[in-house]
């Protein structure tokens, strides 16, 4: 695994792509070693918001040194980076987690799942998963930020909760609106989404990888912070704990109790 | 030019350390900074049994700073003995364990323990705002302090520091009951209790609703205490609190810290340890100090 670091990032492009999202380009060389699923920590300048804000890679141009980050504004620090414009600094930590297994699934008929801003990682997941994907994502209404992209890597089915394109409801529904089934899960998400999706692969004897989020400080597996309870014991804590951080984001979806 | 400090005969190569729980066991920051560089590696609370810690979230950020309440998730004394100690070993770096426990007996079973292992010192936890029965229950009255220092103590084979809680009346009555009590040195401060309120959903943002502050916006306070404390007793102290800056560390060695530790600030700055290592001694040349134990408690009125 690449060795973390702390770099001067330079932004390249923003723009919102939906309301509230924002979509960010990043030149850095962290870009040559991210994997899909692994994620970046971003340092707000303000110095009243101290710790580094967890953001999932959305794409990784490793040619050019580009990381796109797309993100929801949940606070002030979020806020603050949706202010940068082309050419501002920005100090980021990374390449954090562990990533998607692609190996688990190569070859195979697989679902990527995403749902609302679970969905930036599965794109670049799409874009180096060499399988057979269905792209199953959910979306609160006909926003639906970063579709094109990802119909270039894979047949795309959407809900939304309002029902205004696709199914109404979310991956679920359109999982069994389209009949649709798979080998193997890649899903990241709100937490009942990845609950259902647990409860489902479980009940059909499918593999699921899932994405967790926790409140996080240092983002490297010290602080102990962003724990998920695991059916066994862990390695590292030696208690029922994994580090969403370290451990994680990605774990076999029957390997954590959520 | 001498960076190096003394503590109850244990000499340090600088008088920088990580603060415990902020730092692991230096495995995840070794991949930052270099360990040799650090005057000690203080690991993170291990008791006499792994402990789960508490639900999470688990953090939450302040004003210039942010709450924890982990609840001194360990892996217990065995693996600890097993795995982390072999691991700092490796450097050349003092090595501090700081103990915890849910009752005397369990901090003595972890002291003992100890005894035969390769550390340094013991840093002695009776100060964690986030676990319900022991820690700071005998942290918090000087009576209750004094009783499991002097257990503590004739049971260390290493020298003992008493790691003092901000969250009580008078702080110099702790530290000199710690004192009396045949303490070796004193660490300070531990955490500040807070709580943050999320406003939107009318909920705690911490599940244990109360967690303990730390970062820059607690360094005033940390500073006076570490004044008042060094004022008491004669005992070395390690001051902490929202340590971020070798400027920030040369203020607690001028109040009276022999010794400082960086804490929530790895997390925002991983290289912040190492840097204040260098930062301090750019400031000794820049003043012409010689020798930094000058520095200690050198303060004018």
């Amino acid at each position: 695994m690449a060795q973390k670091k702390k770099v001067t990032a330079t932004v390249v492009s923003q723009k919102e792509i939906a309301e509230q999202i924002y979509d960010l380009w990043l030149e850095t060389d962290l870009a040559k070693d991210a994997k899909p699923g692994q994620f970046v920590a971003v340092y707000p300048q303000d110095a009243s918001t101290l710790l580094p804000r967890p953001i999932s890679i959305c794409e990784a141009d490793k040619e050019k040194g580009r990381l796109r980050l797309v993100y929801r504004i949940a606070g002030k620090g979020t806020k603050e980076f949706s202010s940068y414009q082309s050419g501002d600094k920005v100090s980021v930590l990374g390449v954090l987690g562990n990533g998607f297994p692609l190996e688990k699934a190569e070859g195979k008929k697989v679902f990527l799942m995403g749902g609302g801003i679970g969905i930036p990682p599965m794109l670049q997941l799409a874009k180096e998963l060499n399988a057979q994907k269905q792209i199953v994502v959910g979306y609160r209404n006909q926003d639906l930020f970063l579709r094109e992209d990802l119909s270039r890597n894979g047949e795309v089915y959407v809900a939304t909760e309002d029902g205004s394109v696709g199914s109404k409801g979310n991956v679920m529904d359109a999982i069994f609106e389209n009949d649709l089934q798979a080998d193997v899960i890649m899903a990241c998400g709100p937490m009942p989404m990845l609950r259902a999706i647990k409860k489902y692969a479980e009940e059909n004897g499918i593999e699921a990888y899932i994405s967790l989020e926790e409140r996080m400080a240092c983002g490297v597996g010290a602080c102990l912070g962003c724990v998920c309870k695991t059916k066994e014991v862990d390695h590292h804590s030696h208690v029922n704990n994994a580090r969403i951080c370290t451990d994680g984001p990605v774990f076999e979806a029957k390997e954590v109790d959520i | 030019m001498n960076t190096k400090v003394t503590i109850a005969g244990v000499t340090f190569k600088n008088p920088v350390m990580t603060a415990s729980g902020t730092f692991g066991s230096g495995m995840e920051y070794g991949e930052f900074v270099d360990l040799n560089k650090l005057g000690a590696v203080v690991a993170k609370g291990v008791a006499n049994v792994p402990w789960p810690g508490n639900q999470t979230p688990r953090v939450a950020e302040v004003y210039g700073g942010m709450l924890n309440a982990i609840g001194l998730q360990n892996p217990g004394i065995d693996v600890f003995a097993k795995r982390d100690i072999p691991f700092l070993k490796k450097y050349d770096t003092k090595i501090i364990v700081n103990v915890c426990g849910k009752t005397v007996e369990d901090y003595l079973e972890v002291v003992e323990r100890l005894g035969d292992e390769p550390v340094d010192m013991l840093e002695i936890n009776v100060s964690c705002p986030n676990v319900k029965e022991g820690a700071i229950a005998f942290g918090q009255k000087a009576d209750c302090l004094y009783d499991i220092t002097s257990q503590i103590k004739k049971k260390a084979k290493q020298p003992i520091i008493m790691k003092l809680s901000p969250n009580v009346t008078d702080i110099t009555e702790m530290a000199k009951a710690a004192e009396a009590a045949g303490a070796d040195a004193l660490s300070m401060i531990n955490t500040l209790t807070g709580m943050k309120i999320d406003i939107n959903r009318r909920k705690f943002v911490l599940a244990n609703k109360t967690g303990g502050m730390s970062g820059p916006a607690i360094k005033p306070v940390a500073v006076r205490m570490v004044y008042q404390a060094a004022q008491a007793v004669k005992i070395p102290i390690i001051g902490m609190g929202g340590i971020a800056t070798a400027d920030d560390a040369i203020e607690f060695l001028l109040a009276g810290a022999t010794a400082v530790a960086v804490g929530a600030m790895n997390f925002v700055n991983p290289y912040a340890t190492v840097e204040v290592v260098e930062g301090i001694e750019a400031y000794m040349k820049k003043y012409g100090v010689e020798d930094i134990n000058e520095l200690i408690g050198a303060v004018e009125a």
